[in-house]
């Protein structure tokens, strides 16, 4: 696999620095569960994620965005490949720790969910829920702990006087706004963000997403920012990663993937963006077909059995990881040479 | 809108304004408990029922005093119907409730006992008499019952073939019966939590075997296996050791329910991204369990107790109907329907199937909470 260190970002090493990652979940059959198969839900993945920048994760439901996020944070064990996590001056291998080092690995590396409805225990107040990790973390209920949570409910926009309530009197926006302060109270350096506006409002999704781009500059935090709606991502993201599959099928800086793409998929991907305008005709290249089975891929390029630019090569061998240009790399064949559009 | 508030007719419009704004911030403010009770609240059959219930259970823990007659003292009266109770009397002039005294004599042609009213003796009906003494729970000796007719006889629903006031009898079975319901319960939920909850906490092999052997004693047919274990209760044991053995025995079984329950429950609560996010936190199995999963799903156990409580009831009176329960001299409601094994007694002492309404009557009571109470359980949908 050709490595994809850049030079132009910055000469610092990445926070998050995932090589070769693979998540295989086994296929079980029959009473005695003997494994039939395996789903390539991650299949061979390198990415780096530096201090500060966003990275973008986009792709049909399926492609194994989310699982990848859940190998990051350790939510499952990985199938192969090494994660290195840089909080701080220390150097953690995440792939390599057991239960009880992971658990002080995590404070670092936060998450918002998709949900902002299960991600919330309607049981709990606002005060317990953002509370929540500083307490598991050895602060005790006393003014500072009172302080802290009041800064953090200011710190998103949230009325501090409301923190007694239950997460059944907040709308979506607000109750994704308690699960951002929840996520920010133990200063982590890394937060990964699950489709964190999917499930909002359009209206409200940008007041969320300029939320996330300000505490950004404020508190130098670095996202890995999972969606699969790519003006989301136009908006929030320096870099963005394309899956399709378990693979990724192009890396770039968003600016260059959207102005040049040099992948038949984000081609399609980018077409189908809807343009808020009733003059302008339907976009005629939308994707069709399924998504493949990820237990059972087509040979060749993963994606050949949808491209309409496919040739004979591309139902045989599985096209390399090229550099097109520094910093913005493609896997298809053909990515140097075909005339694919952009979007602006 | 500061327009409006100047233009406010009159202060009493601005002071409910004012309270509706503390109403909705207590709503907002208002904890899963308290949003559970005003829903149930609502549910004014199941408020009844809830009432109902609470009055039979404190009967049955001081049916001592409610009874007129002790549930083993032959009153003298074999087989008796009903008392008459009357508010007039020869005159027709109104003196309050009171009883005649009464005889039962021999008819010549029948050979049945005809009960005689002796119209020349009354005996007023009185509250908190001196009657038969007792000790209530073991600890205070009384002989205070909340009513009674001194000397003459108020049999309300009529006596057994010993003479017993079956009245008494219900009350006393109640104690019995009520309780074997909720200490069966308990069991089955010690049970049924601890296997559902590792079914359902740990998942992969624990969850197939517990899973496996769950579905395994749900296929047995109850009754036979109920009758066989009753059966090896040795004959000679004490009354209450032969409960305890009894309810040990329903809960054998029922503890199934209550662990598939725990399982699903944990299985989805697991899901739920606000465990995740306590995990990511740093959140110790414990933690986990004592702040997220257990508050979860109390609410759920609480419903589901209150529906096997009455299969827990009826399971007892199946038994003890069938002799192989509870066994006099105890008494409980199954015992008393044994009476009702005799087609005599069905067809001229129909007071005999009483402690059968009495049964109907706590079994729908119990799922009217249980419906109520399902309703609350989850009061953020």
């Amino acid at each position: 696999m050709t490595n994809e260190r850049p030079s132009g970002h910055e000469q610092q090493k990445p926070l998050l620095e995932i090589t070769n990652l693979k998540k295989y979940f086994p296929i079980e059959k029959g009473l005695l569960r003997r494994v039939v198969g395996y789903v390539r839900a991650v299949d061979d993945v390198s990415l780096s994620v530096y201090r500060g920048k966003t990275m973008g994760l986009v792709g049909e439901s399926g492609s194994g965005k989310t699982t990848l996020a859940h190998c990051v944070l350790r939510a499952y064990d990985l199938t192969e490949g090494e994660i290195i996590f840089r909080p701080g001056d220390q150097e953690y291998r995440l792939n390599e720790l057991e239960a009880k080092e992971l658990r002080q690995v995590r404070p670092h590396m936060q998450m918002i969910f998709q949900d902002p409805y299960s991600s919330l225990d309607p049981r709990k107040t606002v005060y317990d829920i953002v509370s929540e990790p500083l307490r598991l973390n050895g602060a005790t209920r006393d003014a500072a702990l009172d302080q802290r949570v009041r800064d953090l409910l200011e710190a998103v926009g949230l009325d501090y006087r409301h923190m007694k309530r239950y997460p059944h009197a907040f709308s979506g926006g607000q109750r994704q706004r308690v699960g951002i302060a929840r996520a920010l109270a133990l200063n982590p350096a890394l937060i990964v963000c699950d489709e964190p506006v999917s499930a909002l409002d359009v209206s409200v999704q940008a007041q969320i997403l300029n939320l996330l781009s300000d505490l950004q500059a404020q508190l130098n935090l670095t996202y890995l920012f999972i969606a699969h709606n790519l003006r989301v991502i136009q908006h929030i993201c320096d870099d963005v990663a394309v899956m399709y599959v378990g693979k990724l099928m192009e890396r770039a800086r968003t600016d260059d993937l959207f102005r040049n793409p040099r992948h038949p998929y984000t081609e399609a991907l980018l077409s189908a963006i809807p343009i808020p305008d009733p003059d302008r005709p339907l976009p005629e290249q939308g994707l069709e077909g399924e998504l493949p089975d990820p237990a059972n891929p087509p040979p060749g390029c993963y994606f050949h059995p949808r491209c309409r630019y496919a040739q004979a090569i591309c139902q045989v061998e599985a096209p390399p990881w090229l550099e097109t240009e520094p910093q913005h790399f493609s896997r298809c064949h053909f990515a140097r040479e075909l005339p694919l559009q952009g979007s602006i | 809108m500061s327009d409006e508030r100047k233009s406010s007719p009159s202060p009493t419009l601005a002071r409910r304004k004012k309270d509706e704004l503390t109403a909705e911030e207590r709503f907002f403010a208002a904890s899963q408990w308290e949003l559970m009770w005003r829903k149930f609240r609502k549910h004014k059959l199941a408020l009844a029922s809830g009432v109902v219930l609470i009055f039979l259970y404190a009967i049955a823990v001081t049916f001592e005093f409610w009874a007129p007659y002790g549930p083993i003292s032959e009153q003298g009266l074999i087989n008796m119907r009903p008392t008459r109770i009357h508010f007039r009397n020869e005159e027709g002039k109104f003196v309050g409730p009171f009883v005649y005294g009464i005889e039962q004599v021999v008819d010549m042609e029948t050979f049945k006992r005809v009960p005689v009213e002796d119209k020349d003796v009354t005996y007023p009906i009185r509250f908190f008499v001196h009657a038969e003494p007792y000790k209530l729970w073991g600890l205070f000796e009384t002989d205070r019952h909340f009513f009674g007719a001194g000397e003459g006889k108020v049999l309300l629903v009529g006596t057994d073939e010993l003479g017993r006031d079956l009245f008494s009898r219900i009350l006393a079975g109640s104690r019995i019966s009520l309780s074997v319901g909720v200490v069966g319960v308990a069991i089955s939920l010690v049970l049924g939590s601890f296997f559902g909850g590792i079914a359902g906490y740990y998942g992969s092999w624990a969850d197939l075997i517990i899973s496996r052997a769950i579905e395994f004693i749900g296929s047995i047919p109850n009754l036979p296996l109920w009758m066989l274990l009753a059966s090896i209760i040795p004959l000679d044991w004490p009354v209450v050791r032969v409960y305890f053995m009894t309810t040990i025995i329903i809960s054998l079984l029922t503890w199934v329910g209550l662990a598939r329950v725990v399982r699903s429950l944990l299985l989805q609560l697991r899901t739920m991204d606000y465990v995740k996010a306590a995990q990511l936190a740093g959140a110790s199995d414990m933690r986990l369990i004592i702040d997220h999963l257990l508050p979860g799903m109390l609410s759920y156990l609480i419903v589901q107790v209150t529906i096997a409580i009455p299969n827990t009831i009826l399971a007892e009176t199946a038994l003890s109907f069938l002799g192989l329960g509870m066994r006099p001299p105890a008494v409980s409601w199954g015992v008393l329907l044994r009476a009702a094994q005799n087609v005599q007694n069905i067809v001229l002492r129909p007071w005999m199937l009483a402690p059968a309404i009495v049964v109907i009557v706590t079994i729908f009571v119990f799922n009217f909470v249980g419906d109520g109470l399902r309703d609350a359980a989850d009061p953020y949908k």
